[in-house]
């Protein structure tokens, strides 16, 4: 499909269409915005724009870049990983003139926002997933956040409420983004307590609610007390927590709301921070870097606040590590570290900064995860 | 408080029955009295969908989950009437104006069901039979939902009207000769349309306990085929209701049996253990049927047979 | 007479097409929406400009062939609902098929090729064992398609996140990728991909066997009346296993060309509906082939348009699968008045025994 004298051709067919589109468009009611010299952002999601979970953060995010002067948002839900996300993100600026584009889903990236890039070379792309790679069009970024941090945090605090030291974890798949949670969830709780152990069960994909269910009924069988989750939309775990009686901690947004007596704390993404400064940048004409990522230090994550009834105890530590990530001295990766089969992944004395793209491909769960990666 | 470790598979798989076996038992029974009339319904997918939509956001609405499953019943008979009022036309084909009602139906639902996606409604009450054990595991699974309860009753309550009763009489006749229902004085369209109305109405109650009960709340992803699937499960149960009981049970459990596994420790194939259900489905299909005899109990009128 | 024939086929589809524009249209004043703004804009998003236009074909090719995979069985009176499976498993065996062969350095010609072949074949050894599991144990089609779609996604799933998945596919579990200079091209001054052309042919083909072949019209008759087919000697089982065959291998070629023009390497999100999306495209076909070709891309361009509501008109994205269902049903529907708006000229023509078509549609063999 990419091949060199295309880009160009596409590129002036694409002024073409443009141009007609402008022509079409002004008989047909054509958006004010684009006369008024705006700049239009569209935001692109995966699933339904309020899931209490992934796309919901990043909806939160758009909301917060709507509210700038000067700026229109486009956004449409429900767009799969597939050539349509291709289709949907070149009419929005082929139709509607938009120029920032937040394809927000990480199977977007490739080969879809590289290949319109390309061909795109005046739009911006901002991908979430930190995916990009040296020689990849420079008007594609791909940000992403160690939410693992807040992860971690979040596993202290479950750590200390846990009364049977059993864990529970729903996750969809076995890859390193979903295994660094895994891992930082059951480090965190073992900081508090060594004998702490976390099941994983995978349900095979982001979002199928009664498999969640199934899973998040089958871990508090098997005696885990505090579930947490790396789904598209916690909801339904975090609604069987509450209705087993057992704790949860939550992902992606605060789904306190759902769960008062259950939700302990819950690690969530900052997109209402991020968003309004990345569209900011470009404004005012800034070039962003091409890989943007940050943890707590650089405010792209954060914890839901406590439920009242956390301790104190747990609160100041997971407060103190809190402070520390935000200092810049605190490493959640750290050797000795032995992965569920007995081998050493991390030998001692080596610590690994969040930075490192080493962890960008953890294939392992760390001792004390019962649950295999394949 | 501690795990139940190997015993766990069993009590999920017991629970899962349980949990997971009510929207089939429903869907399959709606569809049993909608085949024993000679139609077909395929877009019962849909039907549970809108159940499980109209349901929850009345239930929020009113503030009482019976209502709730009351709008559910209506929403799905007025599906099922619609169903049949168009495949009443004549040329018109049954099965794929079921494949349009499933579209049609998930459709709606998806576009009127956006502002219930967020607030938590009141849920179904549940009977708490496992209060003689106190292993919570146990009476997770032993808490059962009234409209379970409802659903076993129904099973042998449609094999007594079936078998005894004159509406069943007249259900058979239709469903197995359209021209000697005629030569009695009924109208096979009449009777379809009540019994596909039927059908709808237990396939939205099937749908409202997903989003009242099980998992509890409306979102695009809650039915991930289990309306269809249903309609397979009457086949299986050879258009006997107490079939259609023992099938949903066994679906139930077979889904429930992949989570169970992975939380004792058992990892890996999660994507096959998890299609175990429809692997079950077919084999027992393929071992069950015959090519030279219609099946035993398959109402002669009704075209998926032939 | 042919052209009063064709106004007389056509004369259904029109009514439905103008009842679906005015139901849309009250369902839209009920939503708060403007409906004339809201049929410009499906208009523009569909097929107003250039892009739009590529946007619209892009959609549209996936579905020429999986639309096939239904119509094709429904001429020998079978309905299969399995494509999405066909799909999948045909898009898995060509990457399989594609990465030795593009390991031995061989011209993309062959690769291609021999990933068409694998895809087609998987495709159809899935088909045609719902069509054999029919003739040989009874087993209903409809429901046996739709078991092996789910079981066969499964199995692909399994394959792509376990034996057959890249080291390097780090947080998108899929396959190895074809190498760019190996994948399908696009049709010259645009962004079109090969596939559009490779669907047009099969339909045209797949119209040419089942109207002006031998075993095209034997499997047409054994469609209309089964027990007549057997009575003049057809071979009924072999004539099904060819039939669903060929459609199978219509959806595993529509796989291949998603993984080999447009995703690149196979993964889970292989599955996104353009199986069953053909099923609704095959139906608004009436189950012709040649028909497939506009319907498909009148399809394309409602998906390609929805986008456009959702950001201009604020509606949910759910509104073009009402509008969809809506036009299904209207469609179907309008079945009933087929040769009832005969033209006077058509009265003279003899009429056709309506029975065994009847039961043809319905799926009956």
């Amino acid at each position: 499909m990419a091949s060199g004298s295309g880009f160009s051709r596409r590129a002036v067919l694409g002024g073409l269409g443009l141009g007609a589109a402008g022509l079409a468009a002004g008989s047909l009611a054509a958006p004010a915005a684009r006369a008024a010299g705006k700049t239009i952002v569209g935001f692109i999601y995966v699933g339904t724009a309020n899931d209490y979970g992934y796309n919901q953060a990043h909806a939160e995010g758009a909301a917060a870049v709507r509210k700038m002067p000067g700026v229109t948002v486009l956004e449409q839900a429900r767009v799969p990983e597939t050539v349509a996300v291709q289709n949907t993100m070149d009419g929005m600026i082929n139709l509607d003139g938009a120029s920032i584009l937040f394809p927000t889903s990480f199977g977007y990236f490739d080969p879809f926002v590289l290949r319109l890039a390309k061909s795109k070379p005046k739009a911006q792309f901002l991908h979430a997933g930190g995916l990009w790679k040296e020689g990849e069009p420079l008007n594609a970024h791909s940000y992403f956040g160690f939410i693992s941090q807040a992860v971690y945090t979040a596993g202290i605090v479950a750590g200390h409420m846990s009364k049977s030291k059993k864990l529970g974890f729903i996750a969809a798949k076995p890859i390193p983004q979903v295994l660094r949670n895994i891992n930082a969830f059951t480090l965190g709780a073992q900081s508090v307590d060594s004998s702490i152990t976390t099941t994983v069960v995978f349900t095979g994909d982001w979002f199928l609610p009664v498999r969640e269910a199934e899973a998040a009924n089958s871990l508090a069988d098997q005696g885990a007390d505090v579930l947490t989750c790396h789904v598209d939309s916690p909801k339904v775990v975090m609604e069987t927590a509450d209705k087993r009686g057992i704790f949860c901690t939550g992902y992606h947004t605060n789904q306190a709301v759902l769960a008062p007596k259950a939700y302990l704390t819950g690690a969530e993404w900052n997109w209402t921070g991020l968003y309004p400064r990345l569209v900011g940048d470009l404004i005012a004409g800034k070039t962003l870097p091409n890989m943007i990522r940050g943890g707590f230090r650089e405010g792209f994550v954060r914890n839901s606040a406590y439920n009242a009834i956390v301790p104190e105890a747990a609160r100041k530590q997971a407060d103190g590590v809190r402070a520390q990530f935000m200092a810049g001295n605190f490493a959640v990766f750290k050797g000795p570290l032995k992965d569920n089969k007995g081998n050493t992944v991390l030998g001692a004395g080596t610590t690994l900064d969040e930075f490192d793209l080493v962890l960008e491909q953890m294939n392992y769960l760390v001792a004390g995860v019962i649950g295999s990666t394949s | 408080m501690s795990g139940i470790g190997w015993w766990g598979v069993p009590v999920a798989v017991l629970a899962g029955a349980i949990r997971v076996s009510t929207p089939f038992l429903f869907v399959s029974l709606g569809e049993l009295v909608t085949e024993k009339s000679g139609r077909v319904n395929l877009g019962l997918e849909g039907t549970l969908v809108m159940g499980a939509m109209s349901g929850f956001a009345i239930a929020w609405l009113t503030g009482s989950p019976w209502l709730g499953v009351l709008a559910a019943a209506l929403v799905g008979a007025l599906l099922g009437v619609l169903h049949a009022a168009i495949c009443s036309l004549p040329r018109v084909n049954p099965i794929a104006v079921g494949i349009a009602m499933m579209l049609f139906g998930t459709g709606l639902a998806f576009y009127l069901g956006k502002p219930f996606i967020e607030p938590k409604a009141p849920e179904l009450p549940a009977l708490d039979l496992g209060f003689w054990s106190a292993n919570p595991a146990i009476r997770s699974a032993l808490k059962v939902n009234a409209l379970f309860f409802i659903g076993v009753a129904l099973a042998p309550a449609l094999v007594w009207m079936l078998r005894n009763s004159g509406i069943g009489l007249v259900l058979r006749m239709v469903g197995d000769s359209e021209d000697a229902a005629r030569a009695m004085g009924y109208s096979p369209r009449l009777v379809r349309l009540a019994a596909t109305g039927f059908g709808g109405a237990l396939a939205g109650i099937g749908g409202s306990f997903l989003s009242l009960y099980y998992p509890g709340s409306w979102n695009e992803g809650l039915s991930s085929g289990q309306g269809i699937t249903a309609v397979a499960l009457v086949i299986f149960a050879r258009w006997n209701p107490m079939g259609c009981l023992w099938a949903s049970l066994l679906f139930g459990g077979a889904g429930a049996l992949g989570p169970a596994l992975q939380a004792i420790g058992v990892t890996g194939f999660y994507h096959l253990f998890n299609a175990l259900p429809y692997i079950v489905t077919l084999l027992i299909m393929i071992v069950s049927c015959s090519p030279d005899r219609t099946l035993a109990g398959a109402p002669g009128e009704l075209s998926i047979t032939r | 007479m042919r052209l009063v024939r064709l106004a007389d086929a056509a004369a259904p589809p029109l009514v439905a097409l103008l009842a679906t524009i005015v139901a849309f249209a009250l369902f839209l004043l009920a939503a708060g929406a403007d409906p004339l703004r809201a049929y410009g804009l499906i208009y523009l998003g569909a097929f107003g400009t250039w892009f739009s236009w590529q946007n619209t074909l892009v959609r549209a090719a996936p579905l020429l062939l999986t639309a096939l995979g239904m119509a094709l069985p429904a001429q020998i009176g079978l309905i299969v609902i399995g494509a999405e499976g066909g799909f999948v498993a045909g898009g898995v065996a060509a990457i399989a098929a594609g990465l030795p062969l593009a390991a031995l350095g061989l011209p993309a010609v062959i690769v291609l090729t021999g990933m068409a072949l694998a895809g087609m074949a998987t495709g159809a050894a899935l088909v045609a064992a719902c069509g054999a599991l029919r003739h040989w144990r009874g087993v209903n089609e409809t429901i046996s398609s739709l078991l092996i779609a789910y079981i066969a996604i499964a199995v692909c799933d399994q394959l792509v996140e376990g034996a057959m998945r890249d080291p390097a596919s780090l947080n998108k579990p899929s396959t190895r990728p074809l190498p760019e200079a190996l994948m399908l091209g696009t049709i010259p001054g645009t962004n079109v991909h090969l596939g559009l052309v490779l669907g047009l042919i099969f339909c045209v083909l797949a119209y040419v066997f089942v109207f002006h072949t031998t075993w095209g019209f034997a499997a047409r008759v054994v469609g209309a009346n089964a027990r007549a087919g057997r009575l003049v000697g057809l071979p009924v089982g072999r004539l099904i296993l060819i039939v669903t065959a060929l459609a199978g291998a219509a959806t595993g070629l529509a796989g291949m060309v998603e993984v080999a023009a447009v995703q690149g390497a196979a993964s889970a999100d292989l599955a996104v509906g353009y199986g069953y999306t053909g099923i609704l495209v095959a139906f608004l076909a009436r189950q012709n082939p040649l028909a497939v070709i506009p319907v498909a891309v009148l399809m394309g361009g409602l998906e390609a348009s929805g986008g456009l509501l959702e950001q201009r008109l604020q509606l949910p994205d759910a509104t073009i699968t009402v509008l969809r269902g809506l036009l299904f049903i209207m469609l179907l529907a309008s079945e009933t008045l087929q040769g009832r708006l005969r033209l006077k000229l058509r009265a003279r023509a003899p009429r056709p025994a309506p029975e065994p078509v009847r039961r043809a549609q319905a799926g009956g063999a």
